[in-house]
């Protein structure tokens, strides 16, 4: 993970560093025009230095949780991501959840019974589900629930502490949406995964001995189906990601993947720069997770 | 799944039925003939659009502003009167053009990258898959947002950031063919005939690894084609006045409440479109894969 680690806090200061525009006219402003002052600022913000200097006093700082001060607001990066990490860690939850109990509810089912109309219905709507842009079900959502039917908020967000209730009927169209991608590649690895297992000779042993279809799911099945399920549900945490990014810009919510967007509209780049960093650090953890998860899913499986 | 050596002895008889036996195979799932027929008008729709659309796509009517359907507009008018439905017509140029060159780039890098990790291995193969690690643990559209915010938005650098965002999947992907390619016979027959590395990998390991490159090409041009969608969407993709769907949504969304047609419109080609490859892509796994066609046999 550690080489992963640094090749991606390269491409993340090298792709940066190519954005267009000079930090230090940003930050100067209508005062860029005195040589003076533009140089000073270059040199303070090491923007004289060497690329490869440049890199490593980056790295050094970035290391001790230090991401540099934003252009735009002056503020320190890290203070403002820390604010927006539990914004983004509750909506990617509820999007999550959205994701498994949707997603291994029909999967069990359609694999409890293959060729059914419940299992074709499931099969169709998983197919749409990863087809459908994020952005366009966010706006078909919004329509009906927001502006026809007018049962939720179209957009903006409530901390849960603050209004329990307002907070969570401001989450449901988000979650839905962030949560449909995965909630259909769930359901579609879900199904061939248990079918698979459900084929085995111990489900038959299980049956024979009586057993109610639901334990057999429940106590024989699903743990055994759960290391690919678990594999996608690993990967499923890179695309959430990816997805909070559209619907936090849609749905006005102040997270980590908003900050992104915004701070390349306003060119940034400490922000983005820092903001690329925790995104792509929570996908790296989510894969070591997953690698955790499949050793007590499975006791065979052992690391060194 | 030919190979290089026993295409010098086929013929041309059993070529065309084992063509025509992929295409019955391809088009026994209902779904994947749905997605060649809907992939093929919005073919098409982007190599004819002057002669379908109905309107020209940049001709504004200031007495239709945000006009519903109707019989002059068959899916209304945007908000400075543009006919929605001559747009989606010609946005399917947009669409299809940045789809195509994003996965051809993507095949050009991925592949060569893949190749020379699957087959040099050692360092070589080291360096490569931890870059193709790093890259994959960028989360994909935050990091095509930041290489077209970085390059600047127009449709080329759309192309490019597509591209190398799905460059790392079609990397592993042939470095895991090339692997085990590597080891058959008419490989090592090849070097002992003095064949050099490039024409190795070039004749007789590119022919043998291409059909599962396809079925995950074909895929990532659904993929490429949402990407684009989202980054006009939010407004660093294609420029106005080019028509583009995801444009057209970005518009669409901000007239949700008085003109709603303009963002479902656009909105339902995006998904429809990316369906369809994505019944395709389905339906060339199911006819490629030897396991699957054993088990349709049976």
């Amino acid at each position: 993970m550690v080489p992963v680690l640094l090749i991606v806090s390269m491409l993340a200061f090298g792709l940066l560093y190519v954005l267009p525009g000079d930090p230090a006219v940003a930050i100067l402003g209508e005062n860029a025009g005195n040589q003076q002052t533009y140089l000073a600022l270059r040199h303070d913000l090491g923007l004289d230095q060497p690329l490869y200097m440049q890199y490593l006093g980056w790295l050094g700082r970035v290391v001790q949780g230090d991401l540099g001060q934003s252009i735009r607001t002056h503020e320190s990066v890290s203070t403002v991501l820390m604010a927006r990490v539990p914004v983004s860690l509750y909506l990617g939850s509820a999007g999550l959840l959205v994701g498994l109990a949707l997603g291994l509810s029909v999967a069990v089912i359609s694999a409890l019974r293959p060729g059914s109309r419940v299992d074709s219905v499931g099969t169709v709507v998983a197919m749409g589900g990863v087809a459908i842009p994020s952005f366009w079900q966010a706006l078909l959502l919004v329509y009906v629930f927001a502006v026809l039917l007018r049962w939720v908020p179209p957009s903006g967000f409530t901390p849960f502490f603050v209004d329990p209730s307002l907070s969570l009927r401001m989450l449901i169209l988000p979650a839905i949406v962030l949560g449909t991608h995965s909630a259909a590649v769930i359901m579609r690895q879900g199904r061939s995964a248990l079918m698979e297992v459900l084929e085995q000779d111990y489900i038959t042993t299980a049956r024979s001995k009586g057993l109610a279809d639901r334990s057999v799911v429940a106590r024989h099945a699903l743990k055994n189906a759960m290391i690919p399920i678990v594999t996608v549900i690993g990967l499923q945490i890179g695309s959430l990601v990816s997805g909070a990014a559209i619907t936090e810009t849609i749905f006005a919510i102040p997270g980590v993947g908003r900050a992104a967007v915004d701070a390349i509209f306003f060119r940034d780049y400490p922000v983005l720069q820092g903001a690329v960093l925790i995104l792509t650090l929570a996908v790296l953890l989510a894969n070591l997770a997953t690698d955790v998860a499949y050793a007590y899913l499975d006791p065979r499986i052992k690391y060194r | 799944m030919t190979h290089a050596v026993s295409t010098w002895v086929s013929t041309p008889t059993p070529r065309v039925s084992h063509h025509f036996g992929f295409l019955r195979r391809l088009l026994e799932t209902r779904l994947a003939g749905a997605g060649l027929v809907i992939s093929a008008i919005v073919v098409l729709c982007a190599l004819a659009a002057p002669l379908l659309a109905p309107y020209d796509p940049n001709e504004q009517d200031y007495l239709a502003l945000r006009d519903p359907p109707s019989a002059a507009h068959v899916l209304g008018t945007d908000d400075i009167g543009r006919d929605v439905l001559s747009r989606i017509i010609f946005g399917s140029r947009v669409s299809l053009e940045v789809g195509l060159f994003a996965v051809a780039i993507a095949i050009a890098v991925g592949v060569s990258l893949g190749l020379v990790a699957g087959y040099a291995g050692g360092l070589a193969d080291d360096v490569i898959m931890r870059i193709v690690d790093a890259v994959q643990a960028f989360p994909n559209l935050v990091l095509a947002l930041a290489i077209t915010a970085a390059l600047g938005p127009s449709i080329a650098n759309a192309m490019i950031a597509i591209g190398f965002v799905g460059t790392p999947g079609i990397a592993r992907l042939t470095r895991g063919q090339t692997l085990s390619v590597r080891e058959r016979e008419f490989v090592a027959a090849a070097r002992v005939c003095g064949a050099t590395p490039l024409v190795i990998m070039r004749l007789h390991i590119w022919p043998n690894v291409t059909a599962p490159i396809v079925v995950q090409a074909t895929l990532l041009m659904g993929t490429a084609i949402v990407t684009e969608a989202a980054l006009s969407f939010l407004g660093v993709g294609v420029q106005p006045p080019t028509p583009s769907w995801g444009a057209m949504l970005r518009t669409g969304s901000q007239y949700l409440e008085v003109a709603p047609w303009i963002g479902m419109a656009s909105g339902a080609a995006i998904f429809l479109t990316v369906l369809a490859f994505n019944f395709v892509g389905d339906g060339l796994r199911r006819a490629l894969d030897p396991r699957l066609a054993s088990r349709r046999r049976q």
